[in-house]
């Protein structure tokens, strides 16, 4: 049987980081992927990564513990105090091991990487290449794995974890090319599987992004920590949704409504265009909601004021994006924008190790949730999540497993590949007649409106019902296609699956907090509640529904106070 | 109505592809992609085909799209009036319909010691590197492994061993960097026996790469560098 001391499911940024951790500290590692590494999602983030390099002039006196202060204010105080102040004392160091394996940053006049501004920080301290950070830093961690030799299983996709009693033991996979069920053993498992924004329609996320990743240890009895917290991008690009990124403003991008006023002098008077992510996509949603939007549908993201140079050189890949979509040259044209579902900072319940309540189960990136970006995250500190827990949960798990036999719990695994082998049976055999892909996509239009940037009671509580009874009709589905290899049919019923189930603890995490905070916005109470709310929602798996439950936000160095940008 | 003439091969039960037709109503601006994800939820479930992104910077959907090789989802079906033929990247053994086993084009890149191997020993800080340095890599660092190159290379067609656009422009890419120290071993590989010399600068890579790259002046460059230093 396969066997690996730690193994890692997801091949992004998160996933990659964990396991050239993993192969540093001379642990046996696989990495376990339903793409090729390099084609994950990460490669899509475009502006940069945050780090208190204070490289730029204008940011000389930055430091991490102002750069641990924005984000937890940005987090509008849900964040772990200790956990966000870790993310950004680690971050310089995280960001120089980048460099040293070769990723090209963009350079300032003293041959330092180039730093931007970005919402909701004092300082621009955002890392990036060109437009395209998320890429460069995605090629040269695939590129490290190469030189650690790490066994990579392409293109298989896990559908399941293997329990021994109470601790983690493996995962279920289906190899997409031989189309065979596959038991892989291991003495700890890390989940990078990324965000699951695709329960939404109205995503910048790419097609693989569904909460299958962290439905699958929520099934497992992993508790999922704050999913009600949903980032909507301020700039997606109209109609697609593609990210237009938060860089286009850090350049100097402006937003107007139809009468062409720069309109976010009315929402962040101070930090105009760079307010937090929050704030400025419910100012481009209300305009447009109160009918100063273009065709009711999107506002402008004007970039002609900086010039051709200017676009060229930082922007580059945002112009292709709009020139292959769209057709529209942004250095003549203002670029149509909505904002778009973008990040979860909800996920797998996990601690400052990305250790999760299950033993021997670890969780990192976006599909985790430490907590230390709270309500709202900052543009660019998600990349920075990825690399410094990623690298702590590599750490973590092959100290773990340093003593453990290095073999596999083969009964165990067996039992969880023949419960897996059942349930694709049963799912071959079924008689419905009810096409996934249809109820899909209900789900993905029903999320925006009831779970969206404006939420209330009554909206929510339609959402749930309605959810249920998209479960219903799930259990009605016809046949899955039959065939093995690369057979996405199977795959993509069990993703819908667990879309259905993640948004569902969502929708019931937000109906229960009745305040506002950060990206969790309702009309029906429209303020922040410390008293009530100060503290992460828990939801665990049943049968029935998720269950809630709570714990209390760790606040050791700032008391929450009024957010102003 | 649109058409889509997609080239089907289930190794497990065809002897050989063959082309099936389907006809659908497209949207306006659809793309071949969302035509192919249309097709696949609606009306077949056994189409296989690979995406991502859908944003054109993954490199999953990869395919012969009436004659060029290009992303799928960067193709709008009007763009060919609505008849659209797809056929699998080429070179590569079909595993079904337009998924390829990439396995050869990943192992070519792995032999061009596709990673930074620095000169100097780590500083505290980042290395330092001019704007200038920083932008001679410029031309080389966007390439998204999509191996629409691969495919549409001539000499790969007869000759597996070609190490192939995209990895010799791999290679260029440090041997370009100044933090790089092993220039002259990287040379060295990429002009053997199943390097640069092996192009026969046909142009291809360069008029189907999908992020407008230049895999074919990358090779000259390395071809000049072997030569003449």
């Amino acid at each position: 049987m396969l066997f690996h001391d730690v193994l890692v499911i997801g091949g992004g940024m998160a996933g990659l980081r964990a396991a050239i951790a993993a192969a540093e500290k001379k642990v046996d590692v696989g990495i376990v992927t339903r793409l090729y590494p390099p084609r994950s999602h990460s490669g899509q983030a475009q502006g940069g990564i945050n780090a208190a390099l204070a490289n730029n002039p204008k940011a000389h006196d930055d430091t991490p513990e102002k750069h641990g202060f924005d984000t937890i204010k940005g987090s509008d105080y849900l964040a772990d105090q200790e956990c966000s102040i870790f993310l950004t004392e680690q971050a310089p160091e995280a960001i120089f091991e980048i460099e040293h394996w070769g990723c090209p940053f963009s350079r300032n006049e003293q041959g330092k990487i180039a730093q931007r501004p970005f919402g909701g920080a004092g300082y621009p301290r955002t890392c990036y290449g060109t437009d395209k950070t998320g890429h460069y830093i995605l090629q040269t961690f695939f590129e490290q794995t190469i030189k650690h030799n790490v066994k990579t299983y392409n293109e298989w996709i896990v559908i399941g974890l293997a329990k021994d009693v109470d601790t983690c033991c493996g995962v279920i996979a289906v190899n997409m090319h031989s189309g065979q069920l596959e038991a892989i053993g291991a003495n700890a498992v890390i989940f990078a599987t990324g965000g699951s924004a695709r329960m939404y329609g109205n995503t910048t996320n790419g097609l693989t992004s569904t909460a299958f990743g962290v439905a699958m240890p929520y099934w497992a009895g992993v508790p999922l920590k704050d999913m009600e917290f949903v980032q909507f991008h301020p700039t997606s690009l109209y109609p697609s949704n593609i990210l237009m990124t938060e860089g286009c403003r850090g350049e100097g991008g402006i937003l107007t409504n139809n009468t062409g006023e720069r309109f976010m002098q009315k929402y962040a008077p101070k930090a105009m265009e760079l307010g937090p992510r929050d704030i400025v996509a419910r100012a481009i949603m209300t305009e447009i909601l109160e009918g100063r939007g273009f065709e009711d549908s999107y506002v402008h993201l004007d970039l002609t004021h900086l010039g051709r140079a200017k676009i060229m050189e930082r922007l580059p890949g945002i112009r292709d994006i709009t020139l292959d979509f769209i057709g529209l040259d942004p250095i003549e044209k203002p670029i149509p924008i909505q904002p778009g579902t973008h990040y979860c900072m909800g996920g797998i319940d996990v601690n400052v190790d990305g250790a999760s309540p299950l033993a021997g189960f670890y969780a990192a990136g976006e599909c985790s949730c430490v907590s230390v970006h709270g309500a709202n995250r900052l543009g660019g500190n998600s990349l920075l999540d990825t690399v410094v827990f990623g690298k702590r949960a590599g750490t973590v798990a092959a100290d773990f497993v340093k003593d453990k036999p290095k073999q596999a719990r083969t009964n165990a695994l067996d039992r969880a590949l023949k419960g897996q082998q059942e349930m694709l049976d049963r799912m071959q055999k079924a008689s419905g007649k009810e096409n996934p892909y249809k109820i899909n996509a209900e789900l993905n239009k029903l999320m925006p409106l009831k779970a969206g940037l404006f939420r209330d009671e009554k909206g929510m509580t339609e959402g749930l019902q309605q959810i249920k009874a998209l479960k219903e009709r799930l259990g009605k589905m016809r046949p899955i296609a039959s065939g093995g290899k690369f057979n996405f049919d199977r795959i993509w019923a069990l993703e819908i699956k667990g879309n259905l189930d993640v948004a569902e603890a969502l929708m019931a995490g937000g109906l229960a907090r009745k305040e506002s905070r950060g990206s969790h916005y309702r009309r029906d109470f429209d303020k922040r509640d410390d008293k009530n709310f100060l503290k992460h929602t828990l939801a665990t798996y049943t049968p029935e529904g998720p269950q809630l439950s709570y714990r209390d936000v760790q606040i050791t160095k700032y008391q929450p106070q009024e957010r102003k940008y | 109505m649109t058409e889509f003439r997609i080239l089907r091969y289930d190794p497990d039960k065809d002897s050989e592809p063959h082309f099936q037709t389907y006809t659908f109503d497209s949207p306006k601006g659809m793309t071949v992609l969302e035509g192919l994800i249309y097709l696949f939820e609606n009306v077949d479930p056994t189409l296989a085909f690979r995406s991502m992104c859908r944003a054109a910077v993954c490199g999953s959907c990869a395919m012969h799209i009436n004659g060029l090789y290009n992303l799928a989802c960067r193709t709008q079906i009007d763009k060919y009036g609505g008849k659209i033929i797809l056929r699998p990247l080429a070179h590569l053994p079909i595993v079904k319909d337009l998924v390829v086993d990439l396995e050869p084009f990943f192992d070519q890149y792995k032999k061009v010691m596709p990673y930074l191997i620095p000169k100097q020993e780590a500083p505290q800080k980042e290395y330092l590197q001019s704007e200038k340095e920083r932008k001679k890599l410029d031309p080389w660092v966007d390439c998204i492994l999509c191996a629409a190159c691969y495919g549409s290379c001539p000499v790969e067609a007869t000759d597996p061993e070609y190490l192939g656009p995209a990895s010799l422009m791999k290679a260029l890419r440090f041997i370009e960097d100044s933090r790089d120290g092993k220039s002259k071993e990287r040379l060295a590989f990429v002009a053997s026996d199943f390097g640069v010399f092996r192009c026969h600068t046909i142009f291809n890579c360069q008029k189907v790469c999908p992020k407008t790259l230049d895999p074919t002046k990358a090779i000259a460059k390395l071809k000049m560098k072997a030569l003449f230093g």
